[in-house]
């Protein structure tokens, strides 16, 4: 049996209190929501918190208001989520994602602000110790290399959220509690530059939640690339919001994600559609650039020339599926 | 009417018991061919079944294996003593102790409990701890001290075969060729020449694993007597216990091996394992009960399972599609131990004459030594890969020919108890019944050729064994024994070594016995897999359990209503050849009110008697091959497969869906109905999972470690990957079999995964001659110029002497003649 | 590891659950996972384990009525919640009749899987009580099963399904 380090407890009743605690501890503390996520990287000691702090009796962070600006609470369940018919209705690229995230069992567990702040992800890294011993440990944990690309100075482990992609397509921001109050930020900008540093989240801010704002007469879509339609995370994955006038394209934001350690927003790619009719040769070349942007490596399941090639049919299939 | 002969004979003359008992049978079944709940179906729904890591004893301590960080290198110093001064560790145990080698061949006894001097492969034990509790025992590892000194690192047989490095083992027939094989039946190279078309393919098939969802476990004790127990998830009990009685230097009848439920099997726990011995050595050590919980990556380490098999298939047909001679290649990539790898070896060429008619045939197999995971048997046992090979190129041979593969199979079937050319006598064979079901089943001839671009239907079909014609050791006794002892409270104990993995063999066992003494499932008691109160049986390995168990049971439970017939008769003044056992009462079949309640018939016996307690046991048939090498691929019967699968392929990714499976068995003769389909249907499953995703991953170039050793990433389907399955069971008894039935565990997964590559070449017109086919194999044959992706080229195995047996045909009598005189060692260097 | 956390000596905390409808009190090491707690500590050995980090299903229990992996489950969460196992399903009659359609119908093969796919069926016909296959499809996908391919499960939980309809719908007829 895979066992769990020990650690101390903590089960605060609000989230100031919570923010208090991760003040106090510093990084040596967790924040414990579902456990889908942090409790596997314990039992396979990557993640060797002294101190976990339970969110299960914070009070105020699983509320779901979907009047206007849609505000989602980090504690809410990806079940919850799920089973909200108003959700499905008003956004359902993100109602799709969330369906798509592992299992319906672990769906029950996991929560919203855990799949946003997912650990990222590789397969030199996602491995018990002794096999990571194996390999002398990678630079994200207690190594000095990044096996993925061993010139590399920086981790390549990916970002592999299906519900990030949808809200940086959303054009969502995140509310982080911090011991100096709030902030919010584009959702964007939540995420660092490799893959240790993939949050720029301080380790005494909370996540509370997110906001959506209205999507007017935007369409939005997810699309998800995994070997099974279950448990898999994806190995590539694309989002797009597009909005029409008339029968121009008046926005187009495409987002990338599991390509890499940070989610992309493919600007130019977007800027490509912008002003002109959604045909197959607009189509084409938008495909063909945000497809430029991915940067598969060898660290997931499925071959890395295989992802950048199915990410750019992915992305052509999104355009397609806003057509009109 | 063969009554007779498809139950096969007692040693007795036909007695009047005897006579009543096949009247009985003939007059139909009443359990056998049924369906009734499995015995150990309500313990499994409601939590009762203990599997093994299910058990505790008090004072239990906790073991956990150090394994090599290292795919290959020397020990040079293993100091455990800095982990037995840590508190709560009681016991430590490094190779030193445990000199003793093992393995499940008497011809690849290369394993140790714990390794000595060498390491050879990522995951192989080095050191044990034995704890108050496994987070105790998992901290006192890091305690342990090895030195290593590296060793060259070969992952490729390829390059093992070069024989350029340090070999892994000084056994073996060459250097890292662990095994070398050539033999020739006929005249191969004339019957290709004469052949209208020769296709000479190359195929490869990846390793894969079994995963069966219970990890290994093992709980051992020294009984205060000194005896020891250990309870195992263990699919061979009777072999692990040899292998405990040979490295500890116990008497076998001091050891006591108990193999508990499986949680699945599939081959993958029919060794015997390093965690066994050392839980077993840390109890007598301790004398205290040491239980072993193997982690997911560690039964990943444990494997045995599918070897990757590169091979060449060079066949000639004739215009009418009739094979002429077949030479067929194969080179195994053993992994860092022998396992059943010589057995497997053989397997890659063994069954490749059975389906269709092969009136020369040569095979050619080389398994290497490399330093990944030892491979062995999953279910199919070496010949799914020669079979994928076989089916595969039938399909390339059809079109080429303008044939219908259906028909063209249908026209060259080996006909039913012949010879094959390398002498394996065929018994019943329904493989003909099998393709005109599911060709009719599956609407083929409106599909093939005929659906829309990105959809296709592939068909293949297959062969197995109903258990191996030779035990894995030599010797002369039975195979498989049973002991029914009957209570005159009606009850009746039925004892045998068989072990229950989730095929059902319990329920086979009980029904067999109930069909006899015409009882109820629920007067039965078992008691198996217990080599210290149950009959041998050799184990739950080469489909074998319903063919032997069921014949001892049989004859167990024949010799046990004998003296019951016997004083029933006596006492309601019935002719015994006019008595029946069925309802739990003994009557006379002409007046059917004349009878008695079974237990009073048990009683009756018993007062004239004594005690009824009756052994039976089967020893299988001797097989007309006698070359060497003869041992592996003779069975008692032969199941047959047929299969269309159908797939949707998307062509701008390459992702293959199968949308349904349509599957016909020839099992004999069902004994649980719903069973046989519950494995038809487990087998389409587990073959899907081959033909398009498992794949047992190395990273050669980052230390040789395994890529992805757990649940997630070792792709195993989901509900989300199972299509509707549609399943047909062709009935005809096999005279060699109990009540006809034959196996159904593992001949029908063999046909998926051929099914499934000509399933896809139907529908995009590209041969991907390997598995997993995988969607970026796809998309390179769709790009490619010869529309195909598959292995280009094919070693030299340096064979040297090519044994050489004379067919049937040719007037041969099953023996090769004895080779020339110092010939070279095969393959050697000069 | 410190002494304390580990071995006979090591600190336990207490903690009263309610476990298949009855209340239990346990101690048990503050880093156990309620898979742990259950099967070592309270004996209930019947929810197996295959992997310990939430890559197969096996392990799963109803927790407030819902699926939840025992294995990514801390012991300490579970303080005064509802826990269903196994043990649970079966009633002084005997076996439910979910369990008894997968013993009918040949869904438990091994066995092993078997507990896992009961309590996600056992949660689904809670909230659907006719369930359509491919609901069962995506409901039971968090579970993975070696021997069966799925098939014979699917043909239970709608077995099932359909006796407790028939069994509702006598009881209608009755009361009416």
């Amino acid at each position: 049996m895979m066992r769990l380090p020990t650690f101390a407890w903590r089960t605060p009743r609000d989230a100031g209190e919570v923010v208090r605690i991760l003040a106090g501890e510093g990084p040596s503390a967790a924040v414990l929501a579902g456990g889908t996520d942090l409790l596997p990287n314990m039992k396979r000691r990557h993640q060797l918190p002294a101190t976990l702090v339970s969110l299960s009796r914070v009070q105020g962070l699983r509320e779901v208001a979907l009047e206007g600006f849609v505000r989602l609470g980090a504690g809410v369940t990806l079940r919850a989520l799920e089973r909200r018919a108003d959700l499905r209705q008003r956004l359902p690229a993100l109602h799709h994602a969330v369906t798509q995230i592992s299992t319906p069992v672990l769906r029950n567990m996991g929560t919203l602000g855990g799949n946003v702040c997912l650990d990222t992800r590789c397969n030199y890294y996602n491995q018990n110790y002794e096999w990571r011993r194996a390999i002398h440990f990678c630079l994200k944990c207690e190594g000095d290399t990044c096996w993925t690309a061993p010139s590399s100075s920086i981790c390549w482990a990916v970002n592999s959220s299906d519900t990030v992609p949808v809200l940086i397509a959303l054009d969502a921001r995140v509310h982080l509690l911090g011991p100096a109050g709030e902030r919010v930020l584009p959702i964007l900008d939540l995420f660092g530059e490799d893959g240790i540093q993939y949050l720029t989240k301080r380790p005494d801010e909370l996540l509370t939640g997110v906001e959506i704002p209205d999507q007017g007469t935007a369409r939005s879509t997810y699309r998800k690339v995994r070997r099974r339609g279950a448990f898999d995370f994806p190995v590539a994955a694309c989002a797009v919001r597009l909005r029409h006038e008339g029968d121009r394209v008046a926005e187009a934001r495409i987002v990338l994600n599991a390509v890499g350690p940070r989610p992309v927003l493919c600007e130019e790619a977007g800027a490509l559609l912008e002003g002109r009719a959604l045909d197959d040769e607009a189509v084409e070349a938008a495909a063909q650039a945000a497809s430029r942007r991915a940067k598969p490596l060898d660290n997931t399941d499925h071959l890395a020339m295989w992802r950048k090639q199915v990410l750019k049919v992915e992305v052509r299939r999104a355009l397609e599926a806003l057509r009109g | 009417m063969g009554v007779d002969r498809r139950h096969g004979a007692d040693d007795g003359t036909p007695t009047p018991e005897r006579r009543g008992l096949l009247d009985q049978l003939a007059e139909g079944y009443r359990v056998v061919g049924a369906s009734p709940v499995r015995v150990d179906a309500l313990a499994k729904v409601t939590g009762e079944t203990r599997f093994a890591d299910d058990l505790s004893l008090p004072r239990m301590l906790h073991c956990k294996l150090l394994r090599s960080e290292v795919a290959h290198a020397r020990l040079l110093a293993v100091d455990a003593a800095p982990a037995l001064a840590l508190p709560g560790v009681v016991a430590v145990l490094t190779g030193e102790a445990l000199p003793i080698p093992f393995g499940i061949l008497p011809v690849s006894q290369d394993e140790h409990a714990l390794c000595r001097d060498k390491v050879r492969f990522v995951g192989d034990p080095i050191a044990a701890v034995a704890a108050c509790d496994e987070d105790t025992a998992f901290e006192a590892l890091k305690a342990i001290r090895v030195e290593y000194e590296p060793l060259p690192v070969l992952q490729d047989p390829a390059e093992a075969l070069k024989n350029e490095v340090e070999p892994l083992h000084d056994h073996g027939d060459d250097g890292n060729v662990h095994k070398r094989i050539a033999m020739q039946f006929g005249a191969v190279e004339e019957g290709l020449a004469d052949a209208d078309l020769v296709l000479d393919d190359l195929f490869f098939f990846q390793g894969n694993t079994h995963l069966p969802m219970e990890q290994h476990a093992a709980l051992a004790v020294r009984e205060p007597d000194g005896r020891l127990t250990i309870w195992s998830s263990t699919q061979t009990p009777h072999y692990l216990h040899r292998a405990l009685s040979k490295v500890l230097e116990m008497p076998p009848s001091r050891v006591r091996v108990i193999a508990c439920p499986n949680g699945g099997g599939f081959g993958g726990k029919s060794d015997p394992f390093n965690h066994e011995i050392v839980v077993a050595k840390l109890a007598l050590m301790s004398g205290r009960p040491v239980k072993i919980a193997l982690t997911r990556e560690e039964v990943f380490y444990c494997h045995r399972g599918r070897h990757p098999v590169l091979m060449r298939s060079r066949t000639g047909f004739r215009r009418d599609g009739g094979i002429t001679a077949m030479h067929f290649q194969t080179l195994l990539d053993g992994g860092a131990y022998g396992s059943y790898g010589v057995a497997s070896t053989y397997y890659t060429g063994a069954l490749q004459t059975v389906t269709y008619q092969v009136p020369a045939y040569r095979f050619d197999g080389v398994r290497c030594f490399t330093n990944k995971a030892p491979c062995g048997p999953k279910r199919g046992h070496g010949t799914p890969q020669p079979r994928f090979g076989l089916e595969v190129q039938i399909d390339k041979a059809a079109e080429a020919l303008g044939l219908d593969p259906a028909e063209m199979r249908l026209a060259h079937l080996q006909p039913p108890h012949a010879v094959t050319a390398n002498w394996l006598r065929v018994g019943s064979m329904g493989l003909g019944a099998c393709i005109r079901q599911v060709v009719e089943g599956s609407g083929w001839r409106q599909k093939f050729r005929r659906l829309p671009r990105g959809r296709g239907v592939g068909l293949a079909c297959a062969s197995y064994i109903c258990g191996a014609g030779l035990p894995i050791y030599w010797n002369a006794m039975p195979h498989s024994g049973v002991t029914v002892q009957l209570d005159r409270g009606g009850g009746v104990a039925v004892l045998c070594g068989e072990t229950e993995i989730g095929q059902g063999s319990d329920t086979v066992l009980a029904q067999v016995v109930a069909e006899i003494l015409g009882v109820d499932l629920l007067d039965i008691r078992l008691h198996v897999a217990d080599t210290q109160l149950t009959p041998v049986d050799l184990g739950s390995y080469s489909s074998r359990v319903t063919m032997m168990v069921g014949h001892a049971a049989f004859q167990a439970a024949e010799r046990a209503r004998a003296p019951v017939a016997r004083a029933a008769a006596r006492h309601l003044g019935v002719p015994a050849d006019r008595l029946r056992f069925a309802e739990r009462r003994v009557f006379d079949v002409q007046d059917p009110e004349r009878g008695m309640a079974f237990a009073e018939a048990v009683g009756l016996a018993e007062a004239e008697g004594g005690t009824i307690a009756c052994a039976g046991s089967y020893t299988p048939p001797a097989t007309p091959g006698r070359y060497r090498g003869a041992g592996v691929g003779p069975s008692p019967a032969y199941s047959y497969t047929a299969a269309v699968v159908e797939v949707s392929v998307d062509e701008e990714t390459g992702v293959v869906t199968p949308e349904h499976v349509w599957i016909a068995h020839d099992v004999g003769q069902c004994i649980h109905r719903l069973s046989v389909i519950g494995q038809v249907e487990g087998s389409v499953y587990m073959g899907l999972g081959e033909a398009l995703m498992e794949e047992m991953a190395y990273r050669p170039n980052r230390f040789g470690v395994h890529k992805i050793p757990s649940m997630l990433e070792y792709k195993s389907p989901t509900t989300k990957e199972m299509p509707p399955v549609t399943t047909w069971l062709i009935e005809d008894p096999d005279p060699n079999a109990p009540f006809g039935a034959k196996e159904v565990g593992q001949g029908p997964l063999l046909p998926i995964m051929p099914a499934v590559a000509n399933a896809v070449y139907d529908a995009v017109g590209v041969r991907v001659d390997e598995v997993p086919i995988t969607p970026d194999k796809v998309l390179r044959a769709l790009a490619a110029p010869d529309r195909r992706v598959g292995p280009k080229r094919f070693p030299d195995l340096r064979i040297g002497e090519v044994m050489r047996v004379k067919t049937e045909a040719e007037g041969g009598d099953g023996t090769a003649p004895r080779p020339p005189r110092a010939a070279a060692r095969p393959g050697a260097r000069a | 590891m410190s002494e304390q956390a580990a071995g006979p000596t090591a600190r336990r905390v207490q903690a009263t659950w309610r476990v298949n409808g009855e209340s239990v009190t346990v101690a048990f090491r503050p880093h156990r996972t309620l898979l742990e707690v259950l099967r070592e500590d309270l004996g209930l050995t019947g929810t197996k384990h295959g992997c310990e980090l939430g890559e197969c299903g096996t392990c799963t229990v109803l927790l407030d009525g819902e699926p939840v992996l025992s294995c990514l489950v801390l012991g300490l969460e579970c303080e005064g919640r509802e826990i269903r196992t196994v043990e649970g399903l079966a009633g002084p009659e005997g076996p439910s009749d979910l369990q008894r359609a997968f013993a009918e119908l040949g869904a438990a093969q091994c066995g092993y899987c078997t507990p896992g796919f009961l309590l996600v069926a056992e949660h689904v016909l809670a909230r659907e009580p006719r369930p359509t296959r491919a609901q069962l499809v995506e409901e039971l996908s968090g579970n993975l099963c070696r021997c069966t391919g799925y098939l014979k499960i699917y043909e239970a939980v709608e077995r099932a399904a359909q006796r407790r309809a028939e069994g509702a719908a006598a009881e209608g007829r009755h009361g009416g």
